[in-house]
C-alpha cells in the first residue's frame, strides 16, 4: 500500500503541477479577481527580456531560469510557471495532465480508504499512532533531540516518536483528506449534490488553493521522511519497509 | 572501538546501496516514461478509463442535482470571455451587422418536429435567469448572470424520438481561422440537455449577450466545465450517437484529448 502511495502522490503532484500551469495564479474567493489573488506565477519584462517571477501575496520574487522561465526539452528558455521536469507529462498539455492526474487519483483514494478501514479497525491508530500521555509530557524533549539529530536507542526506537505520531496523523487525517475535498471542490458536478458546501472551504478558488497548498505540505513532509529514513538507517528502514524485518540499532 | 563489521557484510550493504540506487534512477526515468506513455494509445485508453468511472460515479450521485446560484452581489466586474472572441468570415460579420435579424437555430436531428427560431422567438419563450459560476479546464472562475430558455423548452417543441440519446450544439466560429471546416462544437447526454438550469442564454449580466461571451445565443450547461457550453450557436442536432461528428469525440476540445465529461 506505502509504495502505491509513492507512485500516486509522484504521479499527482507532477501532473497537478501541469494543470496548475494552465492557469499560474492562485485566489482567495468563491472566483478568480485580481484583487484575492494571493499568488501568481508569471513573467515581467525587464530591458527587453522576460524574466520569471513568483508573487506572493504583495511580494514579489525573482525565480527566472526554475519558475515563470525555465529552459524546455529543446534547451531553450520558455516562459513556463513550473518547469517541464517537474511535470507530467513535460510538454504544456492540459487534457493529457488531466488523464494522468484523474486515473491516479482514483487510484489514490480507492487505497486510502483501504488504508484508513484498516488503521483503524486493526487498532494500528490506538496502539501505534495516537501518542502516549508520556509522550505528550515529553514533546519538548523530542523536539530538541529533533533538531540536534539525537535519535533513540534501544527499545525506545522500536515504536513511532512523539512528533513522528503527530505528523503521520496529520497527513493521514488531516492534510490527505484536504487535498481529496479540495479536488472535489473543483469539480462543478461535485459542487452540485450540495449547493454551497464550496463556502465552507473559502469559495472555489479558495478551494483550488488549499488544495495546493495541501501538496505543498505533502512535498514537505515527504522532505522530512525522506530525511529521517536516510538517516535513521536508509539500509534497515527500507528492508523493513519491504520484508518487515527490521534491525535495532546499537 | 567497537567492532568492525565482517567485510562480507560491508559488501552486501554496498550492494543494496546499489540496487536502491538503481531503483531510483529506474523510478525517474519512468517519469520520463511518462510522456512516452502519454503517445501510446493502450496507456491513453487505460487513463481515459477513469472518465467512464467519474461519470457513472457523479450520474449516480445526483442526475438532477443544481449547481450553486448566487447573489448579485457575486457578480464578477467583468465576465472573462475565453476561446473565440469574434468569430472570423463574412458568415457571422453579416449577421452580426444587422443585428442578428437573419440568424437562425435550427433544431433537427432524432426529432419529429425540427425547428427553425429566430432569435425574436426564442426571447418570447419562457425564460430563466441565475447567476452562477462559470468553471473553466484551466482553472479559473467567473461569476455571471444569465437569461434564456430552457434547452429541455426547445426539445420539447421538437419531440425527440425514440433513440435520442446525446444533443449536439453547433458553433459559427472556426477554430482554424482558414479552414471553414473547423466549427466548434460540444455534446451532452439528455441528463445535462434536459437540466433544469440547462439554457440557450441571449443575456449577460441584464445586457445583451456580447460578441466575446457568444452572441446571440450560448449554451449555459452549469455543472461542467466552459469548453461543454459553446457560444454563437448555430444548431441544436439530436443525435443517437455522436462517432460519425468531426472526429467522432463528441466535441472540438474532446477530439483534442480533452475529457468528453467535463463535470470535474
Amino acid at each position: 500500500m506505502h509504495w502505491v502511495n509513492v507512485i500516486c502522490l509522484v504521479v499527482l503532484l507532477m501532473s497537478g503541477l501541469q494543470i496548475f500551469n494552465a492557469h499560474p495564479a492562485l485566489y482567495w474567493s468563491e472566483d478568480s479577481r485580481e484583487r484575492t489573488k494571493v499568488l501568481e506565477i508569471t513573467q515581467k519584462q525587464v530591458d527587453g527580456r522576460s524574466v520569471g517571477i513568483t508573487r506572493v501575496g504583495p511580494f514579489e520574487f525573482d525565480t527566472d531560469g526554475f519558475l515563470g522561465t525555465s529552459r524546455g526539452a529543446d534547451g531553450t528558455e520558455q516562459p513556463r510557471a513550473f518547469p517541464t521536469w517537474m511535470t507530467i507529462p513535460g510538454p504544456q498539455w492540459l487534457a493529457m495532465g488531466r488523464l494522468w492526474h484523474f486515473f491516479f487519483a482514483w487510484l489514490l483514494v480507492a487505497n486510502g480508504v483501504a488504508y484508513v478501514l484498516w488503521t483503524v479497525f486493526s487498532g494500528h491508530v490506538r496502539k501505534d499512532l495516537l501518542p502516549t500521555r508520556a509522550q505528550w509530557r515529553g514533546i519538548g524533549r523530542s523536539v530538541r533531540d529533533h533538531l540536534l539529530l539525537r535519535r533513540p536507542g534501544g527499545e525506545e526506537a522500536r515504536r513511532y516518536n512523539v512528533l513522528q505520531k503527530i505528523a503521520y496523523l496529520g497527513i493521514v487525517f488531516g492534510v490527505l483528506p484536504l487535498i481529496v475535498v479540495g479536488g472535489w471542490a473543483m469539480s462543478p458536478m461535485m459542487d452540485s449534490f450540495a449547493p454551497g458546501w464550496v463556502d465552507w472551504l473559502g469559495g472555489r478558488q479558495a478551494a483550488r488553493t488549499l488544495h495546493f497548498i495541501a501538496a505543498m505540505l505533502l512535498v514537505a513532509f515527504v522532505a522530512v521522511h525522506l530525511f529521517e529514513v536516510v538517516i535513521t538507517g536508509l539500509v534497515n528502514n527500507v528492508r523493513s519497509m519491504i520484508t518487515g524485518y527490521w534491525r535495532l540499532p546499537e | 572501538m567497537k567492532n568492525p563489521r565482517p567485510l562480507f557484510e560491508q559488501r552486501r550493504e554496498r550492494r543494496r546501496f546499489l540496487r536502491a540506487g538503481l531503483a531510483a534512477a529506474a523510478a525517474s526515468s519512468g517519469l520520463a516514461g511518462c510522456d512516452a506513455l502519454s503517445n501510446n494509445e493502450t496507456a491513453v485508453a487505460t487513463l481515459h478509463s477513469a472518465e467512464r468511472l467519474t461519470y457513472t460515479v457523479q450520474r449516480a450521485l445526483g442526475r438532477r442535482a443544481m449547481a450553486q446560484e448566487f447573489s448579485p452581489a457575486d457578480i464578477a466586474p467583468t465576465f472573462r470571455p475565453n476561446g473565440t472572441t469574434l468569430p472570423v468570415g463574412e458568415r457571422y460579420a453579416a449577421m452580426l451587422a444587422n443585428r442578428f435579424a437573419d440568424w437562425r437555430l435550427t433544431v433537427d436531428g432524432l426529432v419529429a418536429k425540427p425547428l427553425e427560431l429566430s432569435l425574436a422567438q426564442l426571447q418570447a419563450m419562457p425564460s430563466r435567469t441565475q447567476i452562477t459560476r462559470h468553471d473553466c479546464v484551466e482553472g479559473w472562475s467567473c461569476i455571471g448572470q444569465w437569461k434564456g430558455v430552457r434547452l429541455s423548452h426547445v426539445l420539447n417543441l421538437a419531440q425527440l424520438k425514440p433513440g435520442a440519446k446525446y444533443v449536439v450544439l453547433h458553433c459559427l466560429d472556426r477554430m482554424d481561422e482558414d479552414d471553414e471546416q473547423s466549427l466548434y462544437y460540444g455534446s451532452v447526454d439528455l441528463d445535462d440537455a434536459f437540466h433544469e438550469q440547462t439554457i440557450l442564454a441571449w443575456e449577460l449580466n441584464g445586457k445583451p449577450l456580447p460578441v466575446e461571451n457568444g452572441a446571440p445565443l450560448r449554451a449555459r450547461i452549469e455543472r461542467q466545465l466552459g469548453y461543454k457550453q459553446p457560444k454563437y450557436l448555430t444548431r441544436v442536432r439530436v443525435v443517437a450517437d455522436f462517432g460519425n461528428i468531426g472526429a467522432g469525440k463528441g466535441g472540438y476540445w474532446e477530439d483534442q484529448g480533452y475529457n468528453w465529461y467535463a463535470g470535474i
